[in-house]
């Protein structure tokens, strides 16, 4: 009785085991002629959007079915680089340009060159410049999905405060000598604890109530939140083009640049590195402990959505030297090398970058998607829910006015050792020059690589 | 990484020989060698679950790693040979050497304070209380994922917004950046960790003193021996096995710190202060793709963990209780 028993459980779990394994490997099912595509993307308030174009496209395709992941910034390429590792990897995911040069040296992208010429995509369609972000060495790798552009974002109620008319905002100059009018702006915005700002005499600079600026300290080898910019208005460019391996970390034009950066905190107009919150920017700015900071377009929903617990404005960043200039960023959806479905994928990336889907992503208001009509239909959203966003806008109209990612191989690396070499100056071990030098020196070896 | 188990195993492995051998001999004695050997074949038995796993997840993915050290795999395509240019190369890596050093600072402080806090967290209750609720309380700490705690202690230390600082700056002091100044970022890790494990290691020991034969303290009291010499003669050299056990698994496990490193803002810095080795092993593997790197330092950290345990276990004399 009991070995009988104990017999039909073994073969239960003989038939089931088999089964459940066969439940895990997702990406095929294909017995029933549906096909499932996974989509991972990391920007959560972007995926009601995004799962309102998977059922508008599982609608048109039946055949098809759409499977959206998300995991936050901090753990997706990781999650995604192990996943790929492991053979299990999403069929489709949202691709960033600092990222894909690695995953095309590993073979882990699939070329879309062929696809996008017999699907005759417009490629004019796009913002200017965003198409070819995503081709390396003829070969392109995505199509373009979103941008973003740099601004100013100010609490509005400390500006009123200071008498500060808003409009002036747009017209701020910026050198990395005094700091133009946009560092006298900080200084007027930053309050000691007796209520003197910081163009008194009697400032404080030891007992700062609120700061007027609050950077963004761990910024990677970029500082596309705020040094990266006004380093590219004073007249610094990371690489001379794409996929070229001679960056230019020596630059004065750059080391110039940090030093006024770090001037900030030892002025007392900005929390100095050591005592700058591990939570974010965004946390200081609400406990309303300062007044201005740099930020993407990408986090307009965040600081102005219903967690925000101040009420924020945004501005164009001030003109330096060279101009104003503001890194402008695309994202663009990928194909794993590893899919089992090529083609299907293929129509989902296809969609995603076409108007059907950028113009439900611009009706959501929350990112500009790549399509220049969708990214006005964006625009408009957002300024219908009372928020103006035309100052990134303009900045990304303005010609001559951005400056894309540098793309190179190494990101990681060069990463870690910029952010590194920068903290030393953030804490005022080593001045911009020496510490940059450094950097230079460690880059180039790691460009010397294969 | 295998480091772990095979020592864990290798403690309860010595100090379950001894009853073994001795019955084993007596039968033999008895001449009921037909028995004995059917306890062999049953013991077999029982050991395949644990030998098969530490065989498929120890055993098997060390002889891995140790090949790959010596190729250039980059995970994603096939390995090839390079000979020792790994090794060579992490003999001038300056990062490597900042992981061991800083690896080693949080190790000192987090065995350190964890150790003497936990004994006397145990001596406490042992004298004090056997209350299982006080047990129970302890142990919380210990049942909150890592990460959790580290998320926790992140904003109660932040430097603008923690309660901490708040604290410090009612009382007149300074606030004070616990993750982003170098020198305080790993002790800062090291007593987060510590505030965790303290309570687990508490009752080890608890229950190591438990197990020393109440008449020795009978007639330590009658002999006049205070609090403190009780404690320092009778309790501490009677508590060396499990003391033994628990510094070598803490200590194996303090090398491995990596998640409350991880969940920490600055990724490893500020200047690399808390880039310790798993970590620096993890940001090799897998956002650099340079797994055979990254196994060639995991060697290397095999290698210290193994001979830094048989130190240990040697100093310690591990498996011999003064007790019998």
């Amino acid at each position: 009785m009991r070995s009988n028993r104990a017999r039909v459980a073994l073969a239960l779990m003989a038939v089931t085991i088999p089964l459940a394994t066969a439940g895990c490997s997702s990406s095929s099912g294909s017995s029933s002629g549906a096909v499932t595509i996974t989509y991972a993307l990391w920007d959560q308030t972007q995926q009601a959007g995004y799962q309102q174009c998977a059922n508008d496209f599982e609608a048109k395709n039946p055949n098809i079915k759409i499977k959206i992941t998300q995991a936050a910034w901090n753990n997706y390429w990781q999650n995604l680089t192990t996943e790929m590792t492991a053979g299990d990897a999403p069929d489709v995911f949202t691709d960033h340009v600092a990222y894909y040069p690695q995953l095309v040296a590993d073979h882990q992208l699939l070329d879309l060159s062929s696809y996008v010429s017999s699907a005759n995509i417009d490629l004019s369609q796009y913002q200017p410049g965003l198409a070819d972000l995503w081709v390396d060495q003829g070969k392109r790798y995505g199509l373009p999905k979103d941008w973003d552009t740099e601004g100013l974002v100010y609490n509005s109620a400390m500006l009123k405060a200071a008498g500060v008319d808003p409009s002036t905002l747009d017209s701020l100059t910026w050198n990395p000598t005094d700091g133009g009018t946009f560092e006298k702006l900080i200084a007027e915005l930053t309050v000691d604890d007796n209520g003197n700002n910081g163009l008194s005499p009697k400032f404080d600079k030891n007992h700062v109530k609120v700061y007027g600026f609050v950077p963004t300290y761990d910024d990677g080898a970029q500082g596309q939140n705020g040094w990266g910019d006004l380093a590219a208005s004073n007249g610094f460019t990371f690489l001379p083009s794409n996929f070229s391996t001679s960056y230019d970390y020596n630059s004065t034009a750059l080391s110039q640049t940090i030093d006024w950066f770090a001037s900030l905190a030892k002025k007392g107009y900005a929390p100095p590195y050591s005592k700058s919150s591990s939570l974010g920017v965004q946390t200081v700015l609400d406990s309303g402990q300062g007044a201005i900071t740099i930020t993407g377009s990408f986090d307009v929903a965040s600081y102005t959505g219903a967690t925000a617990k101040q009420k924020y404005d945004f501005a164009e960043l001030p003109i330096g030297p060279d101009g104003r200039k503001t890194f402008i960023n695309d994202l663009s959806d990928a194909i794993w090398a590893g899919t089992k479905n090529p083609q299907q994928a293929w129509q989902w990336v296809q969609y995603l970058a076409s108007p059907a889907c950028q113009d439900v992503i611009a009706s959501k208001g929350v990112v500009f998607p790549a399509i220049t009509e969708a990214s006005d239909k964006a625009e408009k959203a957002r300024i219908a829910e009372g928020q103006d966003i035309t100052p990134f806008v303009k900045e990304a109209e303005a010609s001559g006015g951005t400056l894309t990612y540098p793309i190179s191989q190494h990101e990681d690396q060069i990463n870690t050792e910029v952010q590194s070499q920068l903290d030393s100056v953030w804490l005022g071990q080593s001045s911009a020059a020496a510490a940059l030098s450094t950097a230079q020196t460690a880059v180039s070896g790691y460009m010397s690589q294969p | 990484m295998a480091g772990t188990d095979l020592s864990g195993g290798a403690v309860a492995v010595a100090a379950r020989q001894r009853p073994w051998a001795a019955r084993g001999e007596s039968d033999a004695r008895r001449g009921r060698r037909p028995a004995r050997r059917g306890d062999g074949r049953i013991a077999w038995v029982f050991l395949a679950p644990a030998l098969i796993g530490f065989a498929l997840f120890y055993l098997y993915p060390t002889i891995r790693g140790a090949y790959f050290s010596f190729t250039d795999y980059d995970l994603l395509s096939s390995p090839h040979s390079v000979g020792f240019a790994n090794y060579t190369a992490l003999w001038h890596d300056p990062l490597y050497w900042n992981a061991l050093r800083v690896t080693l600072q949080y190790v000192v402080i987090n065995i350190v304070s964890q150790t003497v806090l936990a004994l006397a967290l145990a001596w406490l209750m042992f004298r004090l209380t056997r209350s299982v609720l006080v047990r129970v309380l302890l142990l919380v700490p210990w049942l909150v994922p890592n990460v959790a705690v580290g998320l926790l202690w992140l904003w109660l230390l932040d430097a603008n917004l923690g309660l901490v600082n708040h604290l410090i700056t009612a009382v007149g002091g300074s606030s004070q950046g616990f993750f982003t100044t170098p020198s305080l970022a790993m002790p800062t890790i090291a007593m987060i960790n510590t505030w965790q494990y303290t309570g687990y290691t508490a009752l080890l020991f608890y229950a190591g003193m438990l197990q020393i034969p109440g008449n020795l303290y009978e007639s330590a009291r009658l002999d006049g021996a205070g609090e403190l010499r009780t404690f320092t003669r009778i309790t501490l050299p009677l508590l060396r096995p499990i003391l033994a056990l628990v510094l070598v698994v803490s200590l194996i496990g303090s090398f491995q710190i990596f998640d409350t490193i991880s969940i920490t803002p600055t990724h490893g810095g500020p200047i690399n202060a808390t880039r310790a080795v798993y970590y620096y092993i993890y940001e090799l593997a897998f956002t650099q793709f340079r797994m055979g790197y990254a196994c060639a330092v995991a060697m290397t950290l095999v290698l210290i963990l193994g001979l830094l345990t048989f130190v240990q276990m040697r100093l310690l004399r591990a498996s011999r209780s003064d007790l019998s």
